[in-house]
This record gives C-alpha cells, sequence and structure tokens, in this order.
C-alpha cells in the first residue's frame, strides 16, 4: 500500500512540475530511480521550554541537493534528527514520498527510513564492528544478497570515500575524517533516495572536502537521490547545491534557489557567507544593538572585521564528472525555477537566466539577459541598520498561491531596494 | 533529572515510572518479533555469566553459612535441632538465592547492560541503528533482556545447591549437627515449589534488572558524566526495585502455598 502510494504522489509532482518542458531532456534515465521528494510544512520543534525553530516550512524537490546553514547551535542536527523521526516536532508535518513521519505508525516509519541514508555530524559507527561489517550491516539487515555481492559492495563503497585497505580497523582506531568518510559510505550502501548530511566537510581537509563534494554530486547524477546537506563550509554552499536554506533565530529566514541566497544582501546572509563578526550573528547567538554599535564603531575606526573579501555572488555549479549522466535533479529544476522566475529578487533572476543557455531561454520564454549577471557583488561593509536587522524574523507573510510553490522565494529586507 | 521540566513534585517520578512500563511492554513485544538474535543472546550470556559466576559463588558459600549458623544456635535454643536443616535450605533456597543472585546480576550484569547501551546511545550508534530502519529494543536490548533472565535462573540453581552444601558443613562440622537429622529434616519442611518460587523469583529479578538498565542506558543524562550516573542510578533503582517485589512476592506465594506443617 506504501508503494502505491508513493508512486501516486510522484507521478502527480511530475506532471505537476515538468508540464510542458521538452521530454528527452526531463525523463529520467530510469523510471522510479528518482529520488524522494520531502515536503515539511509548520514543522515546530522545542525541547521543555527552549524552542529550537519554529514553523519551518520546505520543500525538497526530488532529485535536487540542497543546502542549510545556519550559525552553531541553531537547530541543524534537530532538525535532520526530525526529518527521520527520530525527535518528534511539536507541530506540523513532514511527508516523505507522501507518508508523514511525524504521525505515521512505528511499521510505516521504519519502512520510510529504509529510503534514507543518514551521515551523523560524527559518524555513528558501530563501536564494536570493524568497518567492513559496519559498511556492510544495512546491507546484511534489508537485503537478502549474498556474502560474495554484499562484499563486492562494501568495497566499492569503502573505494568510492577513499578507505581501501582499512576495513579491518574498528572506528576507535581510525582519525575523525576517515570515521566521516566510513559513515557516508555506510549511508550510501543501500542507494538511498534520500541522503542527509550532517557536515560532511567537518574533520576533514580542503582537498577530501573537494574530492567529497563532487563524490556527492556524481552520486546525485547517477541515483537521482534527495540530498540535503548541513554544512558550515561556504565554499561548498556555493558551488554544490540548487537550493540554500538558513536558520537563524529560531526561523527558516530562507530556503530558495542558491542563485537567491548567494546574492541576497540580508545582513544575516552577508555576514555568514563572509565570515564577518560585524552583523546581526554574535558569539552567542543573538546580538544586542550596543554590541553591534560598538563593533561597528571598531570597524569604522580601521579594526579588521575578521572578513577577507565579499565572496557573496552566483559562482558557477560543480558538475558531475565528465562521462556520467547529465543530472535530472538540475534538468527539472531549470523548469521548476524558470516557473517561479518572476517571483525572484533581481540580481537572482539575473544570474538564473544568465545560467541557461540561449536555446533554454528560448524555450521556457525568458528574455535575454541585460547585464552580464554572476558577477560579484559590489561590497556591503557598513550598511547595516540596527532597527532593520532587529525586526528581521517576523511571521512569514506570504502570498496564499507562492506557499504551493515548489520552493519559497526570498522575503524582501524591509528598506531594501 | 525530568522533575526539573515539571511543577507538580512526584510527576517526574510517575512518568519516568510510564516510560520504563512502556519500554517493558515493547521488549515483551520484541521477543516475539522474528529474526531472533541468538548471535548476541549466546554472546551476551556467556558475557553475564563470565562476569557473575565467581562472584555469586564466593558470596553464596558464607551466605549459606551464615544463615546456617543463625538458624541452628537459634533452633537448639527452642530445643528444634530435628528443623535446622529444614529451615535454613527453606531461606536459602527461597529468599537467600534469589536476592544474592539478584544483587549480582543486577551489580555486574546489569552495570555493564547499562553502561554498554548508554555508551552507544551518546555516540549514536542507537540512533544510526533506528535509522537504518533497525530497531534498537529488539535488535540490542532483547537478547540482552533474556540473557539475563537465562543466567540468572542458572546462578539461582548453583546459589542454593552452593547454599545448601555450604549450610550442611558449617552446621554438621560447626556446630556439631548430625547429618541425619540434617537431611531427615529437609523433606519435613521443604518441598518442591519452594525451589519454583525461587527460580520464578530470579527469574522476574533477571528481567527487571535487564529492563531498568536498558531504559537507563537508553535515556542517560548528556554527555559521557551521564553515562555514569545512568549507571549508578539503574543499580541503585533495581536494589529498590528487587526488595519490593520480593516482598510482595513473597508474600503472595505464602498466601498461595500451604506450608508443608500445616
Ligand atoms: N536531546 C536534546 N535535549 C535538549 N536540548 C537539545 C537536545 N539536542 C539538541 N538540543 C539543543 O538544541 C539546540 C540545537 O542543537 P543542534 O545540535 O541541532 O545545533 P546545530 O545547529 O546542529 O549546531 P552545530 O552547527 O554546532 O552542529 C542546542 O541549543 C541544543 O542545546
Ligand atoms: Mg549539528
Amino acid at each position: 500500500m506504501a508503494v502505491g502510494t508513493s508512486g501516486e504522489v510522484r507521478a502527480v509532482g511530475r506532471a505537476r512540475r515538468h508540464g510542458g518542458a521538452p521530454a528527452a531532456a526531463v525523463e529520467p534515465l530510469r523510471e522510479g530511480a528518482m529520488g524522494a521528494e520531502v515536503v515539511i510544512e509548520g514543522l515546530t520543534k522545542s525541547f521543555g521550554k527552549q524552542a529550537i525553530w519554529r514553523d519551518v516550512t520546505l520543500n525538497l524537490p526530488p532529485g535536487e541537493v540542497s543546502v542549510m546553514l545556519g550559525p552553531s547551535g541553531t537547530g541543524k542536527s534537530v532538525f535532520l534528527k526530525s526529518m527521520i523521526g527520530l525527535l518528534k516536532p511539536d507541530k506540523g508535518r513532514c511527508e516523505i514520498n507522501g507518508i508523514d513521519v511525524v504521525t505515521c505508525s512505528e511499521r510505516k516509519l521504519y519502512d520510510t527510513r529504509k529510503l534514507f541514508g543518514v551521515l551523523f555530524q560524527d559518524g555513528a559507527l558501530f563501536g564494536s564492528m570493524n568497518l567492513y561489517d559496519n559498511v556492510a550491516f544495512p546491507l546484511r539487515e534489508h537485503t537478502k544478497k549474498s556474502e560474495t555481492e554484499v562484499r563486492r559492495i562494501v568495497l566499492e563503497k569503502l573505494e568510492l570515500t577513499g578507505l581501501s585497505g582499512s576495513e579491518d580497523k574498528l572506528p576507535g582506531e581510525i582519525s575523525g575524517g576517515m570515521r566521516k568518510r566510513a559513515g557516508l559510505a555506510r549511508a550510501l550502501v543501500l542507494d538511498p533516495e534520500i541522503i542527509l548530511c550532517d557536515e560532511p566537510d567537518s574533520g576533514l581537509d580542503p582537498v577530501r572536502t573537494a574530492y567529497l563534494s563532487q563524490l556527492l554530486i556524481d552520486l546525485n547524477a547517477q541515483i537521482d537521490a534527495t540530498i540535503l546537506i548541513v554544512t558550515h563550509n561556504i565554499n561548498l554552499a556555493r558551488t554544490v547545491p540548487d537550493n540554500i536554506g538558513m536558520l537563524f533565530r529560531k526561523e527558516l529566514i530562507m530556503f530558495g534557489p542558491r542563485e537567491v541566497l548567494l546574492t541576497s544582501d540580508e545582513p544575516v546572509v552577508e555576514q555568514f557567507l563572509n565570515g564577518r563578526r560585524l552583523g546581526p550573528i554574535g558569539m552567542s547567538e543573538e546580538k544586542d544593538s550596543a554590541q553591534m554599535a560598538l563593533e561597528q564603531e571598531q570597524a569604522d575606526a580601521g579594526h579588521h572585521d575578521g572578513s577577507t573579501e565579499d565572496v557573496r555572488g552566483i559562482v558557477p555549479q560543480l558538475q558531475p564528472t565528465p562521462g556520467l549522466p547529465e543530472r535530472q535533479g538540475a534538468v527539472r529544476r531549470k523548469g521548476r525555477v524558470a516557473g517561479v522566475l518572476h517571483t525572484l529578487p533581481e540580481p537572482a533572476r539575473e544570474g538564473i537566466i544568465a545560467s541557461l543557455t540561449p536555446e533554454e531561454r528560448r524555450y521556457y520564454g525568458i528574455p535575454e539577459p541585460a547585464v552580464t549577471a554572476g558577477s560579484r557583488m559590489p561590497a556591503h561593509h557598513g550598511d547595516l541598520d540596527a532597527g532593520d536587522v532587529a525586526e528581521l524574523p517576523s511571521s512569514p507573510a506570504w502570498p496564499g498561491d507562492e506557499q504551493s510553490a515548489p520552493t519559497r522565494p526570498l522575503r524582501r529586507r524591509r528598506g531594501g531596494s | 533529572m525530568s522533575a526539573r521540566s515539571t511543577s507538580v513534585p512526584g510527576l517526574g517520578m510517575l512518568r519516568e515510572t510510564g516510560k520504563l512500563f512502556a519500554l517493558g511492554l515493547d521488549i515483551g513485544r520484541g521477543i516475539f518479533q522474528r529474526p531472533f538474535q541468538l548471535r548476541e543472546f549466546i554472546q551476551q550470556a556467556w558475557f553475564i555469566a563470565s562476569v557473575t559466576i565467581m562472584p555469586t559463588a564466593l558470596v553464596a558459600i558464607p551466605f549459606g553459612a551464615v544463615i546456617s549458623l543463625q538458624f541452628g544456635s537459634l533452633a537448639s535454643q527452642l530445643g528444634a535441632e530435628s528443623y535446622t536443616g529444614a529451615g535454613s535450605v527453606l531461606a536459602t533456597v527461597q529468599q537467600a538465592a534469589p536476592l544474592v543472585t539478584a544483587l549480582l546480576v543486577a551489580g555486574a550484569g546489569g552495570s555493564a547492560i547499562c553502561a554498554d547501551i548508554g555508551a552507544r546511545t551518546i555516540r549514536e550508534e542507537i540512533d544510526a541503528m533506528e535509522v537504518l530502519g533497525v530497531s534498537a529494543v529488539q535488535r540490542l536490548v532483547v537478547p540482552r533482556v533474556l540473557a539475563c533472565m537465562l543466567i540468572a535462573v542458572l546462578l539461582n540453581g548453583m546459589v542454593s545447591v552452593i547454599g545448601v552444601l555450604g549450610g550442611y558443613f558449617f552446621n554438621v562440622v560447626l556446630q556439631g549437627g548430625t547429618p541425619g537429622a540434617y537431611l531427615a529434616s529437609f523433606s519435613a519442611l521443604a518441598q518442591l515449589p519452594d525451589l519454583w518460587v525461587g527460580e520464578l523469583k530470579a527469574l522476574i529479578f533477571g528481567f527487571l534488572a535487564a529492563v531498568v538498565a536498558a531504559y537507563r542506558g537508553l535515556n542517560p543524562p548528556p554527555g559521557p558524566k551521564g553515562v555514569g550516573d545512568a549507571v549508578n542510578q539503574s543499580v541503585v533503582i533495581t536494589f529498590l526495585l528487587l526488595f519490593v517485589v520480593n516482598t510482595v512476592m513473597t508474600l503472595i506465594y505464602l498466601q498461595l502455598v500451604p506450608p508443608k506443617l500445616g
């Protein structure tokens, strides 16, 4: 029964999203292999009196890669755990292929979880098993594969994550970065439809992080899985995802196409992307206006605020390794984004238009770009407005029809252009 | 721990008790779910046996001796020497053996179970297992609970035998009792249900010790220190629980099974 339901939802989703796109470009390579769709609505979570986040609404379109940003302690890990039903949210829905994991029965929950591959923040390997058995565990539990077949798959995944030769080691005997990679290998072993990664890059060196980014994109091209990555790595956030969201002050302040966040002039986003002290984020999550004024004064007097250069602006997205199939998620996304283009802010729109080929532009009926977008944003240092920042997360004020759009466009900042 | 989040005193304790019960029910359900984790069960049974057999044996001998000596001297003061054997056997088989067993299973086996599961919880292994679609209760807790119950029953048998032998030795050798009278009084007072109820008690104590240990292990206070606290609490809670349950069971048994010398 569960299968029937999910099939239905997928079919509906597909029809809605790429109704008129060219068939050749849009049909997935393997029917039914498309990643799961995640619809989250009004999700709210608190521990006792401590509210973590409220009213989170977002949509992970099937097969697309999304990144969730946010200062430390804003509840990103809690969000991932709520998505897989490890923590019970107080309110809201989280539907995976049409099954609401917040309210469904335990049996359904266990079935739904089999669609997931989850990389925990510190690997969460089974301490009493060596790496081989750790990676083989899901296969042995959920498939009837023979031991030779298990061996082939496990060794392949270990090789993929650069761990060949370490299969006999116990998790206690390897470095943190290796544990992370082994955790990823275990998450990938069942070819999941949804991959959740909690800080895949923490504990990895820059080179391994680059390989890992490429690995995730290649994987997405091959199995068309829906991927959600929680990270603090700005470089990864700029180059890997299709969509970016950000949690701040107990709310999802934005979630939408990568171009929107990368060109945003919200002070929080700007500060976070550039890694500056100047801005609304403080050492403890929120800053008061006195502290902000003091820091602004110091910066004006020439004190360095910790950033190097403005890294906002749209950079080219990471592509699958040559020879791999095109990412179906990216193809579907073009149609999806073209549909909501008119609701996006100016810089993001230009960026998206610039990333399309002339044929695609003609197909979607989009005019040629007036200016070459994708160029860097001008530096924004010094235009912070304390009053503006303080009222930032007000209640969402979306028009009803935009709620049903696959992703939410950025809320305009008050007083902005 | 949870009393902090409520204003009514005692409500937190009530809630914990409820959750403990819920886990007990889950475990009961998990016992009948396939596939049964035979390997884990055997490993755990072996482990619990290996940490409990020696201390149990060492405790059982002096325990049997103390009961036998005490009872022997009391009986001789009352002029009932012929019942010395029977009395100490009854006390050993019905009361001492299950309690000694339970204390050791809880103290040695339960604390190990709690520490093991607690460490897995804070390392997110339990979460990872749940996410891989495998129930941690069915996979980890059920084999441990069954192993604990099995070992408790076996240990109880062992303590009974060692206790009775020890009692015999001390009574006959040290107090100058006659072997014939000691053995004869066995069957005068003791009856087979005494042994059964002892074993039943051990079974239930083993279950309780393992469930409490697993519960505290699955819900430890945060942090590595939390696991230490959880182990500590699990042993204390189990001890308290065992003595209450023992009292209740003894009362019921004395009501239901008529004593032999009515
Ligand atoms: N089990 C729990 N019980 C109570 N509070 C919790 C629990 N788990 C997390 N929290 C609280 O929720 C908040 C968010 O934690 P979370 O681990 O999700 O942060 P995060 O965004 O992942 O941070 P980081 O980027 O540092 O990993 C923290 O304030 C934390 O204290
Ligand atoms: Mg985290």
